[in-house]
């Protein structure tokens, strides 16, 4: 579904991405695990044509879309929850998730809109309130939701669980195993892993622009340095077992 | 004295109410391109000289109908509004707002010196719509003109409401202006809807200038003292805020006229900037100052 090869980035001459390759295969969930920092922002931005690659290829369901604008890549496709959500603040909940339909034009808009409640009900009831209104779990549900009224084959997501409360968060991460088992694709950037790892199938390490570890979740969440890093265990740990 | 002023109160709202509709049309063209871009255009002002000069060659010139001279005009200044945002403002190097806003103080400049080479120095008119033969209201003496200008942009002003509120472009061009980043992550083509929103600025700042060249006729410099008028007109309701610009703009004409009736005609033009000056100091935000919801 989704190939990153060699992906290098720059912002003017400092480099962000070092030769990043990875894959996400059709109906996996995989997470990208990093700390701040790490370029996971960055890796997310060439992929929504926000930045343009230095090096490298991305290819999308076949076709390369790096240098594609965003979207051009919508319309492939590829819909992202991005960092700090991006609501339109502004404007009622009703009208963000239409906006998310924006490509699809006005005709399949109910239909999917409908989905959307069904899936989160509290937007249904929070519909005419602006955006801005919300409570924070309230508008990551709207950015998801916002993002699967463009019907993605793929959905990336930029740290949906930061700020929010645990159960909320757990209810964010089910809602993406059961959007998963209805055939989205899912690739998850979290810092938080011990909670990322616990949906995902497979994942990925970044560390300073590259790709440092990767492999089923289970052997990640096994891993000393994943140990160390994320989960919040000391090397003394290690040493005294 | 005091009773013959008082008497022609309802001549001064007329009139004030007239002028208001256009500074609310030209102040609802810095608004648009205000929320697509956050930049002050202004060349705002030059299209309503534009757009009432088009008409004027179109009608006597060429001799076409009134309705589609009018039309054209319009069609005419929105390409020039596309133009201007395609060529120099998109392919400016530096992105920063004071720049861009510099670039339209120069596209205003370049199309004054264009209309003055089109047009000449000279004063252009149109003919009035409905002729010349006023009706008196309340003492008033009301030219059909008038109730033109007010009916034709109080229809724009609704119709721009429904576009804005009903539409997924309308829409689309709010959540731009609300958040540009989010706009393009679902797919909304910011580049165009900012082009539209040039195009939807130069066509309401001809039609101002269709609908007030019979009154006030017009002139290749005429569109600098109107677009600081509407700017003004904006600034008084909040810039930015659709609402304000056209309560801005019929307050600002109001209050205009009634300054020139009753203290002196003099005075006439200082009064919108004296206004101006008053809500900076007072209510830097303007009466419909924008309180953005934002949280974190």
């Amino acid at each position: 579904m989704l190939k990153l090869v060699n992906i290098s980035a720059h912002y003017g001459a400092v480099p962000v991405l070092r030769r990043v390759t990875l894959h996400v295969d059709e109906g996996e969930r995989v997470c990208l695990l990093g700390a701040n920092g790490a370029g996971k922002s960055t890796l997310l931005k060439v992929l929504s044509g926000m930045h343009r690659p230095s090096a490298g290829e991305v290819l999308f369901r076949g076709t390369a879309i790096q240098g594609k604008s965003p979207e051009e890549i919508v319309r492939k496709g590829l819909a992202q929850v991005p960092e700090a959500r991006q609501l339109f603040p502004n404007l009622t909940v009703r009208e963000n998730l239409e906006l998310g339909g924006y490509i699809h034009g006005r005709r399949k808009l109910r239909e999917t809109m409908d989905e959307m409640m069904e899936l989160f009900p509290v937007l249904r009831d929070r519909q005419t309130q602006k955006a801005g209104t919300l409570s924070g779990g309230e508008q990551q549900m709207l950015s998801i939701a916002r993002a699967l009224m463009t019907r993605p084959k793929l959905l990336v997501l930029d740290e949906p669980s930061l700020g929010l409360a645990p159960l909320i968060v757990e209810e964010i991460y089910a809602t993406l195993e059961e959007l998963n088992r209805q055939g989205t694709t899912i690739l998850l950037v979290e810092q938080n892993a011990l909670g990322a790892l616990d949906v995902c199938h497979r994942g990925y390490v970044m560390e300073t622009g590259r790709i440092v570890l990767s492999g089923t979740a289970r052997e990640l969440a096994e891993h000393d340095e994943v140990q160390r890093a994320y989960l919040g265990r000391d090397y003394r740990h290690k040493w005294e077992r | 004295m005091d009773s013959m002023l008082l008497q022609q109160l309802p001549q001064f709202v007329v009139s004030g109410i007239t002028n208001g509709s256009v500074y609310a049309l030209i102040a609802l063209g810095f608004c648009l391109v205000q929320n697509a871009t956050g930049i002050v255009n202004f060349a705002q002002g030059d299209f309503v000289m534009l757009g009432g000069l088009v008409a004027v060659t179109l009608l006597k010139t060429w001799g076409l109908p009134m309705p589609l001279a009018f039309v054209s005009a319009m069609a005419f200044t929105a390409l020039v509004g596309v133009a201007l945002e395609g060529g120099p403002l998109r392919r400016a190097r530096n992105r920063e707002v004071l720049v861009l806003v510099m670039i339209t103080v120069g596209a205003s400049i370049s199309l004054r010196g264009a209309g003055m080479l089109a047009w000449g120095k000279n004063v252009h008119t149109l003919p009035a719509m409905g002729g010349d033969t006023p009706f008196i209201v309340l003492s008033a003496a009301v030219l059909p003109q008038t109730l033109w200008v007010i009916g034709i942009s109080l229809s724009v002003l609704v119709f721009l409401f429904l576009f804005y509120r009903h539409t997924l472009v309308g829409k689309a061009m709010r959540a731009v202006a609300d958040n540009p980043y989010g706009a393009a992550l679902v797919g909304i083509s910011v580049r165009k809807l900012v082009a539209l929103a040039f195009a939807m600025a130069g066509a309401v700042g001809a039609l101002a200038g269709v609908l007030i060249t019979p009154l006030t006729s017009m002139s290749y410099s005429t569109g600098l003292m109107l677009g600081l008028k509407g700017f003004a007109g904006a600034i008084l309701g909040g810039y930015g805020s659709t609402l304000g610009a056209v309560v801005g703009g019929y307050l600002l004409g109001l209050l205009e006229s009634l300054g020139a009736g009753f203290v002196s005609s003099a005075y006439k033009d200082a009064f919108a900037f004296l206004i101006l000056l008053g809500i900076l100091f007072v209510r830097p935000a303007g009466l419909f100052g924008s309180k953005r919801v934002r949280r974190l």
